[in-house]
């Protein structure tokens, strides 16, 4: 296959581009998505009455429905109703509600992994419950989430592809645009794939080193 | 505001439309797990044989699925085979192209974890007893295989569902479609349809995937031991 080289060379800035908002867009979101995840899942543990049935209600209709869905319904639905906002405001709502519940699940599992023995331990030697959770409970839940939170961590990266579709101008965009413009097809596809193993495979890498790591804490040698 | 816009979702065969784009939904995620499943069978106990060339292999394979996003496989596929044989390929075609292999990649990983995680002296113990190979996987190891296969592959299938939605975005039509059309349509007389109509996709989805993530959790729980 010849490659048109320097086709690739001029749309290497438009990759850029798309690239540096696919970051932003995952950092973001993740971020806050790791903040929703910790609250909820704390706010679960405590089954603070109320608001746990909310939550979790909350998480299953998020992790049972597409980011596509959503992402349409915030866009184009909620204007309707007087909701107006910007593509990257929809994006970041869109993936934060999508990645606050598969955060939650991840605390959560966490959380109920530590020892039944270690919260009747810490209550009997009169901690409160926010000192459990504080020094007991979540420096624990932390090591054994770390595997599920990356995972979802390079999920709601991969899931930015689709904010395209509410027309920001993201790689999957920028690729259809230059096939569609130029025909330029396997330049194109091959400089998105490309830009998709330099976002993600850095980020899976890293991930399979951290679990091997906490496996290692976990079972000692 | 005299006109609440739900009624668009009434009207005509507005209703009965959308229910059939959701079947199309379902239809390529079903067609694609079936494919995949037996795909993956294969895969799965080819990861457990002991060449390390073809391990090597398999693994690139599942890794590809898992750190390209599916929508880009769609995009790619859909882009190159096209032109590149000849021939034309409809996107409903490509969408259970790329979801099957997706499917065969992840359950092949599921086929393995669980012929791995098999204890050894369970087989040992039944040669033993004197079982025959036959019986020795007919009561041993396929029944606790196929517990633990189980949850993994429910949800994969929940996933396969909501990923499908995607397919639109290849031409694909189904209900996110069909929802599009019915917006487009009625643009003038019911200037309030996306909310309804996005709104009723979503709960459609959730009505679908609700009880396939109920019923991945509830095996998980019987069978954690």
């Amino acid at each position: 296959m010849n490659l048109d080289w320097d086709f690739i060379m001029e749309s290497l800035p438009l990759y850029g581009d798309a690239m540096w908002l696919t970051v932003k867009l995952a950092v973001i979101a993740i971020l806050l998505s790791l903040i929703l995840g910790l609250l909820f899942s704390l706010v679960l543990f405590y089954k603070v009455k109320g608001i746990s049935a909310i939550i979790r209600a909350y998480v299953e209709l998020s992790r049972n429905t597409p980011l596509l869905v959503q992402l349409f319904f915030l866009y184009y639905g909620l204007p309707k109703v007087g909701i107006q906002l910007s593509e990257f405001t929809c994006a970041i709502v869109g993936m934060t509600f999508l990645g606050g519940s598969y955060m939650t699940e991840a605390f959560r599992s966490g959380i109920e992994a530590v020892g039944k023995s270690q919260l009747e331990s810490g209550l009997s030697i009169g901690l409160s419950k926010v000192q459990l959770a504080r020094y007991v409970i979540l420096p624990q839940a932390l090591a054994i989430s770390i595997p599920s939170l990356g995972a979802n961590a390079i999920f709601l990266l991969k899931e930015t592809s689709i904010v395209g579709a509410i027309a920001l101008m993201d790689l999957m965009n920028v690729a259809k645009d230059l096939i569609g413009m130029h025909y330029k097809t396997a330049e194109s596809l091959l400089l998105l794939v490309l830009a998709y193993l330099v976002l993600v495979l850095p980020l899976s890498l890293l991930l399979s080193w951290v679990e091997r790591k906490v496996r290692h804490a976990e079972f000692g040698n | 505001m005299p006109n609440l816009g739900i009624e668009v979702l009434f009207e005509g065969s507005n209703f009965e439309r959308l229910l059939g784009g959701l079947l199309v939904t379902i239809e390529i995620s079903f067609i694609s797990i079936v494919i995949g499943t037996l795909l993956g069978i294969i895969m799965g106990l080819l990861r457990t044989l002991d060449s390390k060339p073809l391990r090597l292999v398999l693994r690139l394979y599942l890794e590809a699925f898992r750190i390209i996003p599916i929508l880009v496989w769609l995009y790619v596929v859909h882009f190159s085979f096209s032109p590149l044989l000849q021939i034309d390929i409809s996107g409903e075609a490509t969408a259970i192209l790329v979801f099957s292999l997706w499917g065969a990649a992840e359950i092949g990983d599921i086929v393995r974890g669980a012929l791995e995680s098999m204890p050894k002296h369970q087989v040992e113990s039944g040669q033993a007893l004197g079982l025959s190979s036959g019986q020795l996987y007919r009561h041993i190891l396929i029944p606790q295989a196929v517990r633990r296969m189980l949850p993994g592959s429910i949800n994969l299938a929940t996933r396969m569902v909501k990923t499908t939605s995607l397919v639109v975005l290849i031409g694909v039509i189904e209900v996110v479609k069909i929802g599009q059309q019915i917006i487009e349509l009625g643009v003038i007389k019911a200037p309030n349809a996306s909310f309804w109509v996005y709104g009723f996709i979503f709960i459609l989805y959730f009505l679908v995937c609700y009880p396939l993530s109920r019923l991945s959790k509830r095996f998980e729980h019987k069978w954690q031991n």
